[in-house]
Order: structure tokens, then C-alpha cells, then sequence
């Protein structure tokens, strides 16, 4: 009795919550530019941005409709050209338009398109689709090299989108200025996606995705949902696109390729594809490892790699599914009983990293970078490739951080267990 | 004309075997296991490098039989202590397995042999020419690449309809439960097929590695078309990979001996035409020869699902 | 509430690494953006080694105006959007040079990312020296002021070989094959134009063009031009694309000369050796390695010696960067305004010997071409490529004045 009473409290109390979200979120991408003033962050933040909505636009098909694609980037990129193209005809004709609606353009293209090849790949799910969708993306991409006057070949078509009506003084010229275009386009995207998610419609794309034939059963086309999501999904994406195109002025065949695509599939993925927050995380994590790590080592491919690996094989999940895991935890305020054995856990799991790590990073200078003397620095210490004694140290660090991991695990599994038995109890798991 | 049309046959034959040599590993994989095995060229490049690798130490017979077995045997490794664990958690999960090992393979590849093509070459017992048809050589090297892609062809099939083992594989691929309870150690077939799947692509690799570039990138360059292969043949049909790639390469071939536009057969377009349409009346076959298989793939998969011979749905 | 701490928390940590360095006003730091990870690597690192031996070499003699040059590689990853990223970093890091190469799509979206920086930014603009994106547009239609380029453009490269031909009697046939996207069919255009104006007895009997790095088998092209029976093939494929040609068109035993423009590039040499086609592949360079000049023969035994062999693939970034040097020393500042005043007008000695200058309408260098084959060393040679033990043999050489080409472009000047 308690117990149901207390849960309609906290239905109320959910709904202030989830309005306080989107102020909260709004308030945050308003902040964000006066914490991290440089350009590059800017720039970072801005590419985050544009990045959030094509993810979340990828997730209305994995996540929330079932539906693995690898030619998503043919709507991001078609959404792109055809804002490149408008911009540039609104610039030659010195037409009467903002900036701000520039990925409209984006949207409409891509909702077109995703109703024209929506309409040949939707009719079966699974592993067809997902062929479908990489033979489209071929395709497509191939087609940008002869299609010269809409691509733009090897070079892309560029515009100048400080040439555009003013809009209040600001001509968006400024990348902070910019930044904000995409901030309000991102927050608008990310609860008008929201909303359709806890629509009838989006309820039926996740019967659809558990379960196609009950769908049937109980009459709705699987069709038909799915080519809706599809093209919904594709119009979003198009208007990512649109952004992009603000955002960098250029738009070239990259854009559509099969490299975008699984780009797109890798930040879904490793945000996690069950929740709505997750491809925001994994897009902003991805865009900024992509960004920053090719300066941090050369060896970053591998490291990509591995993390996709590490991923897919210790969280499947991804990292909101990491995250929600621990939520019945942080509601029923037990989450610090799980905190000494993580800590137990971490540290020796972060030295084994930093072996491996070592381990690579020596070996990339002993063979790839041979030509430039085997002295380097690793996490501020100076470090000699050839030497016997930075070899031993990872080696202990991998070998020495590893066992004392695996013997850590089980407590860790046991304090979780206890950690959400208290929890259970509470009403709160 | 003869001529052109004698010596693009040809020419398409060799280059369908070329693919059929790459894709029978992953139809193998793909219809037995249901694993869309990105890593696929992955194994490919590695037996290329194994290849040259050990024919520098070896020779190049005993490279053509030590190098798959290598990769082959890494491949059983990946199946065993990876895909293995990663399958309870789903198909997308599998994939993105083998789409991160894509990206550690080429990485340690480029470790070791560094980021410039390689000199494999022809072993001297096979640099010569085999025969010459109107005045354009045809090297023995691509006999041997035509018969050894023949033979596995018939390898396979002879293993897979007329062997225990065979039976075993095709039966625990529709009903791995019932052939588990019928007490045959069905993770231990998996690991076989994976293995043997990733071997061809060595022996592939061995092959192609000194008639193509031996390269750390010639995996990406390659792994689309494989795709297309396999399921345009089919899945679960090892007789519809061999069609497909011969399909495919004739297709390419003969379309690159094609100067056929729209321009040429209906002639210029009308002036006032937008330039998108323009580029499109202008193009010729040849020119959109190289992704002719993509347009194939769209088709097979819109009209015909299953592929050419498939026996089964996904 | 929490969803959004969260998110707030992984942004600030994701964000956390970005702070501006400190940017030390006694070096001269420049930029180098080009591919440096994945399949341009072995092209981009190759080109950062060429401009971190000359920066060595500036600073053992006392730096440029008193400060140590720093060369900073940034990877492009060969993607343009990626390098518009890599240039913001640059300019965050206090770069105001940056110099790129690989990849023309990339250097037209550096271009016109330039032109428009330093038109939103006056007084903190930023110059860009291309040393070897060849489209020809960059200093046509898109030219800028704030652009320089170092390598011979498409169409001098054209020009230099089609006047060399000019003199080859025995050229009656020639087929053109190229990549179908803008660098190969300005080759093919300009190739149409020129020789049909410098020798209209020539016959082109072929004109194909295949997509970029998608061609894995090149039997079919090399069929198509044996049946046209030409005896010379002009060609501006690359990396793979020309490799593969070579391969197949040995394999068919063609019997024809293959006019190139990077035949020498990465695994060039070593796929010509392997191909046995000697002395029949040319390549038009501004410049290599058994050139007899003393001073260049000199830096060449430096140059390999001290980087494992490898050798000297790029005059043009010698060329640069002592232009560039002199430029600031005249100027005796680092403003990238007061640097291209200066350079837009200067002449200097090149490196393989001759006269080269910076043509101030579009800031095209014009310098003396080669065309050289390659084949096993004759003639006291001493250098050989990619340790195949051939080498480059000058067969033509252009003059300065030979390999001018006119330009269209109006370049908006700073006031």
C-alpha cells in the first residue's frame, strides 16, 4: 500500500523532472561556450551538436524500430548537398533567408529521399534491409563521382554562409554564432525525437522491433512502420545534415560514404541503443575521440579498435547501458556501498590498461615510427623503446593489473548484488 | 569485335574467379554461421602478407600451404575466444566485433610491415605466359589463379554434400539444437567452419597478393564487393557464390569494353537540360562499370531476396 | 535531472582536454595537415619527415630571424571537413602557416576556409602553402591570395610533356586513360588540347577514364588498348590505379610507353621494377635525384643518410621552405600579410639547379620540368628508388619559360 502510494508521488515528481531535463539541457548548451573558449572547442562542441541528432536520427531505426543500416550517411549527406545547393541559391538571387532555415532544406531532402529508397528496402527487416541499405550506400556514393554538378566531385560544393540574410545583427559568420544555430536546432531535434519516441507510433516501432509478427496479429503493417520510421528517421538525418553544411561550408561525396555511415552506427551503438540518451553520449564521446586522439597518439586506429572490441564484448549495452544499470542504485541512494569495491576493481584495471597502452606505444615506435629514434614520452615520462626496462614494467603492469582484476571481479559482482537487493527492497529496482 | 568479345570473356572469367577465390570463405561463413563477417577481407590481407612473408623465408609452395593454415588458425582463435563470447549478445554485436578487428588487423599489419606495398611477385616457376589469344598475353599465373579457384570449388562442394562432416555442418546450420542433442559437438563445427572459412580467404590472399597490390589498406579496398557477392548468390548456396562472382566479373568486364552512353545512343541531350541530367546522358557504361555490382545487389535483394540459388532466409 | 548531470559530467570531461596552449613567441610554428593515419599515411608521413629535416636543418643554423622553426603534423585523415577541423586546432595552437598537400578536395576546402578566416578575422590571417595538390582550379577559378603553390600544376605538367613530345617522332598513337574525377579529367582535357595544337599528326585513339581506386583488374582497359594499337599511353592515375596498369599491361606484354605523372609515387618504383617495363614508364618531376647538380646530389646522400634511405620525393618542399625563409628574412617579420607580399614576387635557384619564380597573378611557382624514365643506372647515376636498383635518367628537360600556362584568375588583393 505504501508502496503504491509512494510510486504515484513519484509519477508526479517524474514529470517535473523530465520538463527540468530539456530546461536543464537548454541552459547547459547555452553555458557550455563561456566554460571552453577556444576555437577548437567550439568547433568540437559545434561537430557534437550536429553529431547528437544524426545519432538520435539513426537510433528511431536500431534502437527503437530494429532496423541495422549501413547507408544512413546517404540522408545526412543528401540533406547536406541539397543545403549547400539552397544556400548558394539564395546567396546568387539574394533571397530574403536566415541562416536558421537552412536545415529545413536538409530535412526536406532527406525525408524525400528516405521515401524513395524507403520504399524498395523497407518491405523486409533484418539482414536484407541491412544488405539493402549497403547497396544503396554504395550506390549512392559511387554515383557522387559522375553526378558532378550535384556533388561537386572530388571537391564538394562550397558556400558562404556569411552571406545570408542577417538575422538580429548576426550574420552567422562567427563560429560561436554558429554554435548557438546549432545548440537551438539540436535541442529542438532532440524533443521533437523524444515526443515521437512516447508517441502510439513509436510504441509500434518497438512492437515492431521485438516482435513483427504479433504486430501483425494484432494489425498494424510492418511494413508501413517501419517505412514511416524510416523516412522520419532520414529526415532528421537530413537535417544534420543541413547543419553540417552551416557548420563547414563544404559539403563533399565523403559525406555519404560508407565511412560516415558506420561512423554513425559506431556512436549509436557504443552510447547504447536502449535508451534515448545513449547515442547523445556515444556521439559526443565519439566525436571528440575523433577529434583529439589522433593527437594524442598515432597508433589511435588501434585504439578504436580495441574500444569497439572492449565494447562489444564487456558492454553490449553500451554506456547508457552501463548507466542504467546502476539508476535503481543512485534512486534508492545506494549507490556508495557499490563505490569501495569499484575502486578495488579500477586500479588495477587501469594499470593493466596503461601496460597495454605502454606496450603498444612502444612497439609503434620500435616499427612505424622506427625512423625517429625509439625515445618518446608516455603519460608525461620519458620513455626509451629499446630499453629492457619500460618492457618489463608494462609487462608486470598488464600481467600484475590483470590477475589482481580478475580477483577483485567477484567482489564486485557480489557488492552489486547486494547493492540492488537493498534497492529491491526499497521499492526502488 | 570477335576478338572483344573473345578476350573480355576471358578476361571476366579470370577476374570472377579472383572473386569467387575471396567470397567462397565468406558465403561459407555467412550461410553456415549467419555471421556477417566484416573481418572477412581482414584474413584475406593477412594471408597475402603471411604469403609474401614466408615465400621471402620459403619459397612460394610452401608459403601457399603454411600461410592459410595460419590464418586459418588465428581465425579459429577469433571464433573461439571471441565471436563465441560476443553471439548471446546478438547479431549487431557480432558484427561490430569483426568491424573492430578490421581496424586492429590493418593496425598490427601496418606494425610489422609498415604502410607501403610490398614486393610479392610471381614465383619464377609460374612467370611465364600460358598462351596468347589475338595478340594479348595471358600469363600462366592466372591459369593457376583459375584452377585453383576451380578446384576448391569442387573441394567444397564434394565436402559439404558428400562428407559425414558435411552433413553435420549443413544440418547444424538449421538445426544446431537437434544435432547438439544427436551428440555432436556443435561450438567445435563452428569453430571449424570459421576456421576453414578464414583459410580460403588466406589462400585468396596468397594468391591474389602478387597479381594485385600488397598492401596494408587492400582490405577496405576489397571488402564491399565480397558482400555483394555472397548475397547475390545467395545464402546457404555455395553453387550460387560461383555464379554470382562469375556473373559479376563478366558483367564489369564487359561493361568496361563499353563506350555505350545514353549521349551515344539517343544523342546530345536537349540544350536547356539541367546539369544533374546532363551527367546522367553523358556517362558511359564504362565508366559505371566498378558499381554495377552494387546496382546488381539492389536489384537481386528488391526482386528476389533469397539470391540466386538461396536456399534459406535470414 | 541526473540524465542531465550526466550528460554534463561526460561533457566537461570529454571537453576537459581542450585547453589553448601556450603559444612560446620565439618559434615559428607551422602547420603540416595531411593524412598521417590510414591509406594516405605512408604518402603524408613521408612529406612531414621532408619539412622536419628542413626545419632541423634551419634551426642547427640559428633559426629563421632568431627563433626555432616547429613543424606540427596534423592528420587530415584525407577527409576536407576533418582538415577544416585539424586547421581550427592549428590556429588554436598560435599557427599562423600551414603548408598541405595530399589530396586537392582537401586543399580546396582549406582554400576557401582560408580566404574566409582571414576575411572574418583581419589581422590575424593565415597563409597557405600547398606543395603538391595539383588541381588547377586552385589557382584559377579559386585562387586566393593568401595561396601558394609549389608543385607544377596539372596543366604545366601537361604542358611540359606535350612539349616534349613535341620533339618525339616516333609518337603516332595515344591513348589516354585516367581517374574519373577532376584531377583526371583535366589531364585528359589539357592532354586533348595541347597536342592536338602542338602535333596535330598524333591520333588519339583512345580516352578512357575508370573510377577512383576501384579498379581492382585493369586487364579489360589494357586489352581495349592493345586492340586500339596505340603506341604511347598517357596517364595521371596514382597510388594503386597506376600500379595495377602497369602490372596488367606488362602481364599482356603491351608494347607502348606510359607517359605518367606519379609513376614514381609510393610503391611506384617498386611495382615499374617488378613489371620488368624498363625505361618505357616517364614520369614529368620537377626535379629527382641523378640530376647532375652538386649541391641537390649533396642533400640527397644527407637526406638518406639520415632517414633510412629514403629519398628526396619532393624538390618542391626544398623550394618552399627556402622561399619561405627568404620571404620572412626580407620581411623581417612573421606576418603572414608581410610574408606574401614577399613571396608573390620572388625568383630563386632551385633546388636541382636553374632559375624557378613565384608568378604574382595566381602564385603558381614556374620552375624547369623533367621528364625523366626509369631504368636500370646508367651513366655514373648513383641513386637508386625503393631499393630496386633503378633509377631516374633525365630524358627532357623544359625550360622555365617552356611550361608557362595562362591563368584566369582575379584574385581579391588585401588593401
Amino acid at each position: 500500500m505504501a508502496a503504491v502510494v509512494a510510486s504515484q508521488g513519484r509519477h508526479g515528481r517524474r514529470t517535473v523532472w523530465r520538463l527540468g531535463v530539456w530546461i536543464v539541457a537548454a541552459i547547459l548548451f547555452a553555458v557550455l561556450p563561456s566554460v571552453f573558449r577556444s576555437g577548437a572547442a567550439l568547433t568540437t562542441m559545434s561537430l557534437m551538436g550536429i553529431m547528437i541528432v544524426f545519432a538520435l536520427s539513426y537510433n528511431m531505426l536500431l534502437g527503437q524500430t530494429g532496423m541495422l543500416s549501413f547507408g544512413h550517411a546517404v540522408y545526412y549527406g543528401l540533406g547536406g548537398f541539397l543545403a549547400v545547393h539552397a544556400m548558394n541559391l539564395v546567396i546568387g538571387d539574394k533571397l530574403p533567408a536566415p541562416a536558421i532555415v537552412v536545415p529545413l532544406v536538409g530535412a526536406v531532402a532527406g525525408l524525400l529521399a528516405g521515401i524513395v529508397f524507403g520504399s524498395v528496402s523497407t518491405r523486409r527487416g533484418g539482414t536484407a534491409f541491412a544488405m539493402i541499405s549497403l547497396g544503396i550506400g554504395e550506390l549512392v556514393a559511387s554515383s557522387a563521382l559522375i553526378l558532378r554538378s550535384f556533388f561537386g566531385g572530388e571537391e564538394g560544393i562550397t558556400t558562404n554562409r556569411a552571406k545570408l540574410l542577417r538575422l538580429f545583427d548576426w550574420n552567422f559568420g562567427p563560429q560561436i554564432q554558429v554554435y548557438y544555430l546549432i545548440a537551438g536546432w539540436c535541442l529542438v531535434c532532440m524533443m521533437a525525437m523524444y515526443a515521437l519516441s512516447r508517441t502510439p507510433f513509436g510504441r509500434m516501432c518497438n512492437a515492431v522491433r521485438d516482435n513483427p509478427e504479433r504486430a501483425e496479429f494484432i494489425g498494424y503493417n510492418a511494413g508501413a512502420v517501419r517505412f514511416i520510421a524510416f523516412c522520419l528517421a532520414g529526415g532528421f538525418a537530413g537535417i544534420a545534415g543541413g547543419l553540417a553544411a552551416i557548420n563547414f561550408e563544404i559539403m563533399n561525396s565523403v559525406a555519404v560514404g560508407a565511412a560516415q555511415s558506420g561512423s554513425v552506427l559506431l556512436m549509436t551503438y557504443i552510447g547504447g541503443t536502449g535508451s534515448f540518451v545513449g547515442p547523445v553520449l556515444g556521439a559526443m564521446l565519439i566525436t571528440f575521440l575523433q577529434v583529439m586522439l589522433s593527437d594524442a597518439t598515432d597508433a589511435w586506429q588501434l585504439y578504436f579498435g580495441l574500444l569497439f572490441i572492449a565494447m562489444v564484448v564487456f558492454a553490449p549495452a553500451g554506456i547508457a547501458g552501463i548507466l542504467m544499470k546502476h539508476a535503481p542504485l543512485w534512486r534508492a541512494r545506494v549507490l556508495h556501498r557499490v563505490v569501495p569495491a569499484y575502486l578495488l576493481a579500477a586500479v588495477p584495471c587501469l594499470l593493466g590498461l596503461a601496460g597495454v597502452s605502454l606496450i603498444i606505444e612502444m612497439t609503434y615506435r620500435l616499427t612505424v615510427k622506427a625512423n625517429e629514434g625509439s625515445a618518446f614520452r608516455f603519460l608525461y615520462q620519458p620513455v626509451d623503446a629499446k630499453s629492457a626496462v619500460p618492457w618489463i614494467v608494462g609487462l608486470l603492469f598488464v600481467a600484475g593489473g590483470f590477475w589482481l582484476f580478475r580477483r577483485a571481479r567477484p567482489r564486485v559482482a557480489d557488492a552489486l548484488d547486494e547493492a540492488l537487493a537493498v534497492a529491491r527492497r526499497k521499492g526502488w529496482a | 569485335m570477335l576478338e572483344l568479345v573473345i578476350v573480355s570473356t576471358l578476361n571476366g572469367v579470370l577476374y570472377g574467379m579472383l572473386l569467387f577465390l575471396m567470397a567462397s570463405g565468406l558465403t561459407l561463413i555467412f550461410s553456415m554461421m549467419g555471421v556477417l563477417n566484416f573481418a572477412h577481407a581482414s584474413f584475406y590481407m593477412l594471408g597475402a602478407f603471411f604469403g609474401f612473408q614466408l615465400s621471402h623465408w620459403l619459397g612460394f609452395w610452401p608459403a601457399f600451404v603454411i600461410a592459410p593454415l595460419a590464418a586459418g588458425g588465428i581465425g579459429a582463435l577469433v571464433e573461439r575466444y571471441g565471436l563465441r563470447v560476443v553471439h548471446r549478445h546478438g547479431h549487431v554485436a557480432e558484427l561490430l566485433f569483426t568491424f573492430g578487428l578490421t581496424f586492429v588487423v590493418q593496425e598490427l599489419v601496418q606494425m610489422v610491415w609498415g604502410k607501403l606495398p610490398v614486393d610479392y611477385r610471381v614465383p619464377p616457376s609460374l612467370d611465364f605466359t600460358a598462351f596468347t589469344v589475338f595478340s594479348t598475353n595471358y600469363p600462366a599465373y592466372k591459369m593457376f589463379e583459375l584452377a585453383t579457384a576451380i578446384a576448391i570449388f569442387l573441394a567444397l562442394l564434394t565436402a559439404l554434400t558428400r562428407t559425414r562432416i558435411g552433413l553435420i555442418i549443413q544440418a547444424a546450420l538449421t538445426h544446431p539444437n537437434m544435432v547438439a542433442m544427436l551428440g555432436h559437438n556443435v561450438p567445435r563445427i563452428f569453430m571449424l567452419v570459421f576456421g576453414v572459412g578464414t583459410g580460403l580467404a588466406a589462400v585468396a590472399g596468397v594468391i591474389a597478393g602478387p597479381a594485385l597490390v600488397t598492401q596494408s589498406d587492400m582490405a577496405a579496398l576489397l571488402g564491399p564487393i565480397l558482400f555483394v557477392v555472397v548475397v547475390v548468390g545467395g545464402l546457404g548456396s555455395l553453387a550460387g557464390a560461383f555464379i554470382a562472382s562469375l556473373l559479376i566479373g563478366l558483367v564489369q568486364t564487359f561493361a568496361v569494353a563499353s563506350n555505350a552512353s545514353l549521349a551515344g545512343l539517343l544523342g546530345p541531350i536537349m540544350p536547356g537540360a539541367p546539369a544533374v541530367v546532363a551527367d546522367l546522358w553523358n556517362v558511359t557504361v564504362a565508366q559505371v562499370a566498378p558499381v554495377m555490382p552494387y546496382l546488381l545487389l539492389v536489384l537481386i535483394l528488391i526482386l528476389r531476396p533469397v539470391g540466386l540459388l538461396g536456399t534459406r532466409d535470414t | 535531472m541526473k540524465r542531465a548531470y550526466l550528460v554534463a559530467a561526460l561533457g566537461a570531461l570529454a571537453l576537459g582536454g581542450m585547453a589553448p596552449a601556450a603559444t612560446a613567441a620565439d618559434t615559428l610554428k607551422i602547420a603540416y595537415i595531411d593524412p598521417l593515419s590510414g591509406g594516405g599515411a605512408s604518402v603524408g608521413e613521408i612529406g612531414l619527415r621532408h619539412f622536419e629535416y628542413l626545419a632541423d636543418q634551419l634551426n642547427a643554423k640559428g633559426g629563421v630571424l632568431g627563433m626555432k622553426v616547429e613543424v606540427i603534423g596534423y592528420d587530415s585523415k584525407a577527409n576536407p571537413q576533418e582538415s577544416l577541423i585539424q586547421v581550427q586546432k592549428a590556429i588554436d595552437a598560435g599557427v599562423r602557416i600551414i603548408t598541405q598537400g595530399n589530396s586537392s578536395a582537401v586543399a580546396a576546402a582549406i582554400e576557401d576556409f582560408v580566404a574566409k578566416y582571414n576575411d572574418r578575422n583581419p589581422d590575424k590571417e593565415i597563409l597557405y602553402l600547398n606543395y603538391a595538390a595539383v588541381d588547377p582550379s586552385l589557382t584559377n577559378e579559386k585562387c586566393s591570395y593568401w595561396h601558394f603553390r609549389w608543385d607544377a600544376s596539372a596543366d604545366i605538367k601537361m604542358e611540359a610533356l606535350t612539349n616534349y613530345m613535341k620533339t618525339r617522332s616516333n609518337i603516332k598513337k595515344v591513348y589516354l586513360i585516367n581517374q574519373d574525377y577532376s584531377f583526371g579529367q583535366s589531364v585528359r582535357s589539357e592532354a586533348r588540347k595541347m597536342l592536338t595544337n602542338k602535333r596535330p599528326d598524333i591520333d588519339i585513339v583512345g580516352d578512357e577514364v575508370h573510377p577512383l581506386l576501384k579498379v581492382t583488374d585493369f586487364a579489360p582497359y589494357v586489352a581495349k588498348i592493345k586492340a586500339s594499337g596505340a603506341d604511347t599511353v598517357i596517364t595521371g592515375n596514382w597510388g594503386q590505379d597506376i600500379a595495377l596498369l602497369l602490372k596488367a599491361a606488362a602481364d599482356a606484354g603491351l608494347q607502348a610507353d606510359f607517359y605518367t605523372y606519379y609513376a614514381g609515387g609510393a610503391g611506384g618504383p617498386t611495382a615499374i621494377k617488378q613489371t620488368n617495363l624498363a625505361d618505357r614508364v616517364f614520369v614529368v618531376l620537377e626535379g629527382h635525384a641523378n640530376v647532375p647538380y652538386a649541391p641537390s646530389q649533396a642533400f640527397e646522400d644527407a637526406f638518406r643518410a639520415k632517414l633510412g634511405g629514403q629519398s628526396v620525393w619532393y624538390p618542391r618542399v626544398v623550394n618552399e621552405m627556402t622561399m619561405l625563409v627568404k620571404a620572412i628574412e626580407e620581411a623581417k617579420s612573421t606576418e603572414p600579410a608581410k610574408i606574401a607580399a614577399k613571396l608573390e614576387t620572388m625568383k630563386i635557384t632551385v633546388f636541382n639547379g636553374g632559375e624557378g619564380f613565384m608568378r604574382n597573378v595566381d602564385h603558381q611557382f614556374f620552375q624547369p620540368m623533367y621528364i625523366a624514365s626509369f631504368g636500370p643506372l646508367t651513366d655514373g647515376a648513383r641513386f637508386d628508388e625503393e631499393h630496386t636498383g633503378w633509377g631516374w635518367k633525365t630524358v627532357g628537360k623544359i625550360d622555365t619559360g617552356d611550361t608557362i600556362v595562362p591563368t584566369i584568375c582575379k584574385m581579391e588583393r588585401p588593401s
